[in-house]
């Protein structure tokens, strides 16, 4: 998601940063540039404009800093004036006092509410509530058996009747209350228009239960409508926030950019994925990094810590470390890669990778995870511990008994192989392990490491690492290696706050614990300078 | 610690199982290097076209509830809201009268706001600057037109914009998209003109993905009177429509309405399954004459990356442009047709059963303007 814009805008602001000094010209083409980019991107014409015009206003006012050069200006502009559109901090959810606490989704159709409502009802019942689904979309053919079926899927219950959405709605509050229900998510119909008689409706049904949440969903490919839709429905309705779905697309989320901007109001959720547990709290701070290009790692870790089995993960580690890594840990962790989702979705929250294996990313899915289980199940235990022992026709009985071919088993172990021996040789272990910043140039940069290994030449460590490490949110970053470790260096004498140095493990469970809130642009080099 | 490794995970991970990919994709290239390369040529179509007209067929009661809005509209209604945001600019424009930077600005943001996209923008207004240079245009209005008219020029697909059909076969019009777009219930509507002009229709329920999904289709299947081939939830969606197109030959249907699951065009592996889907289709005595890819009247830019993938994919022959009563806007399909050749087919302009009807780029443009 939002690949294009970040692409786009690396591309510009990497041609900047390598001025040394930057003519009034050169800004006004590379604000164009940037202007071109968000229109490509969906963002609102109007919102584009606002958006250069505080970029320009950021650049000609006092935030000039001498530390960095002309060209980190223009980022850290972008960068700022991203998270001020984007609107800062993630929406916390409050539960009423007298339960059920009540969430309306309204929307035209297709933007996905129904499925959105199953996601944010699992979402809830993953913060440990009780959550009910209301089928109040009484009109699309079958939305109410979708409901349940999705209902299902999520553990949560369903409550329709073949009443009237209204009555359906009112009578979901009273039956919530008998069933304990803490949480009610009430799914609504669709139109294709914003018309009278579906605003109409909602209201009533908003006025029956009087929700403390209303949330509009709103597909990520909307163009310039996003907008106009989203005022309807905050006229209507009063909005709380909105929700954005099919952001696993290759949409550039100019909507994102917008809607806030625009009714004031911020994305409060995002849906990801086609799987329900793919949905999250919105945070647009993270989501300017994002667009950025300079990854997600905040939050790949929230989702590891609830997700990953620390114990597993540690022998892992310390196997590499050993040189003992086998085909049977490979597996352990694989199993524990596939709890955070697709893979491809898991890729693009990783700061710096290269474009090529980030466009990777949509190769993968989870068959292509479930061939490699396949084949590695397929294998006896000695030959998972030394896959040297795999002969041609312990080959051939592999990829029989995975249901692969033979090519398909040789580039398994190879690949294995190859991967295995760079994260060992690739000396970013004894930077992470052994508490170091990242010291030493582009070797040590797993990714370069990688991108290498991959074939592809990718794009020049130094290049991005300046960008990131002058711009990346570092304590958001626990990878030092993975910032980009050449220009680290340089940055870390004047720049790097004392408490980033070292392993950053603890800190970021610890920022969790506090609501998952950082600051990452607090300490940012351009504040010291 | 455990981040670090979580990275290193992901990272193995993912480097085996795209080696995996690459080396398997490298074998398979070299097994199939046979005489035989299925789907790489597509179907010579015969053009006994026809427009799929809106019917008179009364509508049955089960009708009634969901057709209980505005009754058939007409394009232009439709557009009510685009026109107004167009047209504004335009008549501020055309007041007056001269041509200056402000002009230029105006006609720019009234194109991008109608998802024409900049690229399309960009060209279009540029070879206006031109022509005016170089004194072919002169004044406001002339620009307003001449810019009108390349828009409907654009939009004038080359081989027409009929629904291609051929007479004595089984054909397979395959509906494909992203999620939510409208597909099934495009082909409801299609179910029914189709049927009106005379056509035997079988609807083959190729969503197994999305909960629900065929029951949907039943209920259209119900209200039509058209036969629906359902396959098991999460099953194969080829064979469901392999077996559609058995049942069709059998039972002498001439036309099968095939849906399939709302997918992302980035998403590799359900974009192979629909691969297989037409290679499928396409077995004798399926005839595949239309592959229609649903797009969605608001849609942006993106639009644009989605007809190019499914082009590629399964050779899309038109586009339908859904939910046009509810933006009024759809300016992504000029940039499709301009750099695709894709033509619209057909407009969904209502949730009524009638409100499919084809698509004329001078009533599209029209409403754009006055």
């Amino acid at each position: 998601m939002f690949d294009a814009l970040s692409g786009r805008l690396e591309g510009i602001l990497g041609r900047l940063r390598s001025r040394g000094r930057l003519s009034e010209a050169d800004v006004d083409q590379a604000l164009g540039e940037i202007r071109t980019a968000l229109l490509e991107a969906d963002v609102e014409v109007g919102v584009a404009r606002s958006l250069v015009d505080g970029i320009r206003a950021r650049l000609v006012g006092e935030e000039l800093s001498r530390s960095l050069s002309p060209g980190q200006q223009v980022v850290k502009a972008v960068d700022r004036e991203l998270v001020r559109v984007l609107g800062g901090e993630a929406l916390r959810i409050t539960y009423a006092p007298a339960p059920p606490t009540v969430v309306l989704l309204a929307g035209l159709q297709g933007s996905g509410k129904t499925t959105t409502s199953a996601k944010l009802a699992r979402w809830f019942r993953h913060q440990g509530r009780n959550p009910m689904l209301v089928g109040a979309d009484l009109q699309r053919p079958a939305a109410v058996e979708q409901l349940r079926i999705l209902g299902e899927e999520a553990g949560v219950p369903v409550f329709s009747e073949a009443t009237d959405p209204v009555t359906v709605s009112r009578t979901a509050v009273a039956e919530a209350r008998r069933r304990g229900r803490d949480v009610l998510v009430v799914d609504t119909a669709g139109r294709l228009t914003i018309d009278q008689a579906l605003m109409e409706q909602v209201r009533q049904i908003s006025s029956a239960v009087s929700p403390h949440y209303t949330f509009l969903v709103i597909d990520s490919m909307t163009g310039q409508d996003a907008v106009s839709t989203a005022r309807a429905f905050h006229e209507a309705l009063s909005l709380d926030g909105v929700i954005l779905t099919k952001l696993d697309s290759d949409a550039r989320g100019g909507a994102a950019l917008s809607v806030k901007e625009v009714v004031g109001r911020p994305i409060a959720f995002a849906s990801t994925g086609e799987r329900l547990g793919d949905f999250d709290l919105f945070h647009p701070d993270r989501m300017a990094s994002r667009i950025l290009g300079m990854g997600d790692m905040l939050s790949l870790i929230e989702q590891a810590e609830r997700q990953f089995d620390r114990q597993v993960a540690e022998e892992g580690a310390a196997r590499l470390l050993q040189g003992q890594f086998t085909l049977e840990d490979f597996l352990a962790q694989l199993q524990q890669v596939k709890k955070l989702g697709s893979l491809g979705g898991v890729l693009s929250l990783l700061p710096g990778l290269p474009k090529e294996l980030k466009g990777a990313g949509d190769l993968f899915d989870d068959r292509q995870v479930g061939q490699v289980e396949a084949i590695i199940r397929s294998m006896t235990p000695a030959e998972r511990a030394d896959p040297e022992v795999v002969d041609g026709s312990r080959r051939q009985r592999i990829a029989r008994g995975s249901g692969t071919t033979v090519p398909a088993v040789n580039s398994l172990l190879r690949q294995f192989r190859e991967a295995r021996a760079v994260m060992q040789s690739s000396g970013m272990f004894s930077g992470l392990f052994g508490g170091g910043r990242g010291r030493g140039g582009a070797g040590t940069d797993p990714v370069a490491s990688l991108a290498e290994m991959l074939g592809s030449a990718g794009p020049s460590g130094d290049d991005l690492g300046t960008l990131r490490g002058d711009l990346s949110p570092l304590e958001s970053s626990p990878v030092p290696g993975l910032l980009g470790g050449g220009d680290l260096e340089g940055l870390a004498g004047r720049a790097l706050p004392p408490e980033v140095e070292g392993p950053k493990g603890p800190r970021a469970a610890k920022s969790k614990k506090k609501g998952g809130r950082v600051t990452p642009k607090a300490n940012r080099p351009g504040r010291r300078g | 610690m455990l981040a670090l490794w979580i990275v290193l995970a992901v990272v193995l991970v993912a480097l085996v199982a795209l080696g995996l990919r690459t080396g398997v994709r490298r074998g398979r290239r070299a097994r199939s290097r046979g005489p035989s390369s299925p789907g790489a040529s597509r179907p010579a179509t015969l053009p006994i076209a026809s427009s799929p007209a809106p019917t008179e067929a009364p509508v049955p009661p089960a009708d009634a509830a969901a057709a209980s809005g505005p009754g058939p509209v007409v394009l232009r209604d439709g557009m009510d809201r685009t026109r107004g945001a167009l047209s504004g600019y335009l008549r501020a424009m055309r007041s007056r009268g001269s041509v200056d930077d402000r002009t230029w600005q105006e006609l720019e943001e009234a194109l991008l706001r109608a998802d024409v996209g900049v690229a399309t923008t960009t060209a279009l207004l540029d070879g206006l600057r031109a022509r005016l240079r170089s004194g072919e245009l002169r004044g406001a209005q002339a620009v307003v037109d001449a810019l009108r008219e390349e828009l409907e020029r654009s939009l004038v697909a080359a081989d027409g914009s009929e629904l291609h059909f051929a007479q004595g076969a089984t054909n397979v019009w395959l509906f494909v998209g992203v999620n939510g777009v409208g597909k099934t219930t495009t082909i409801g509507k299609m179910a029914r003109s189709q049927m009106a002009m005379g056509r035997s229709v079988l609807l083959a329920a190729g969503d197994t993905f999305r909960a629900a999904a065929g029951e949907q289709l039943d209920t259209w299947g119900e209200r039509v009177g058209a036969e629906v081939v359902r396959g098991r939830p999460g099953g194969d969606p080829s064979a469901v429509v392999f077996d559609a197109v058995q049942r069709a030959s059998a039972r002498g249907n001439d036309l099968v309405l095939a849906d399939t699951a709302g997918r992302l065009h980035t998403k590799v592996n359900l974009i192979e399954e629909l691969k297989k889907i037409r290679r499928v289709a396409e077995r004798p005595p399926g005839k595949v004459t239309e592959v229609l890819l649903v797009l969605d009247a608001t849609t942006g830019q993106n639009g644009l990356n989605q007809a190019r993938q499914f082009l590629d994919a399964v050779g899309v022959t038109g586009v339908v442009l859904t939910k046009l009563d509810g933006t009024a806007k759809g300016g992504i399909v000029v940039a499709i047709e301009r750099e695709l050749g894709l033509p619209v087919k057909l407009v969904g302009v209502g949730e009524g059963p009638e409100d499919l009807i084809p698509f004329s780029p001078a009533e599209f443009v029209g409403a754009l303007f006055d």
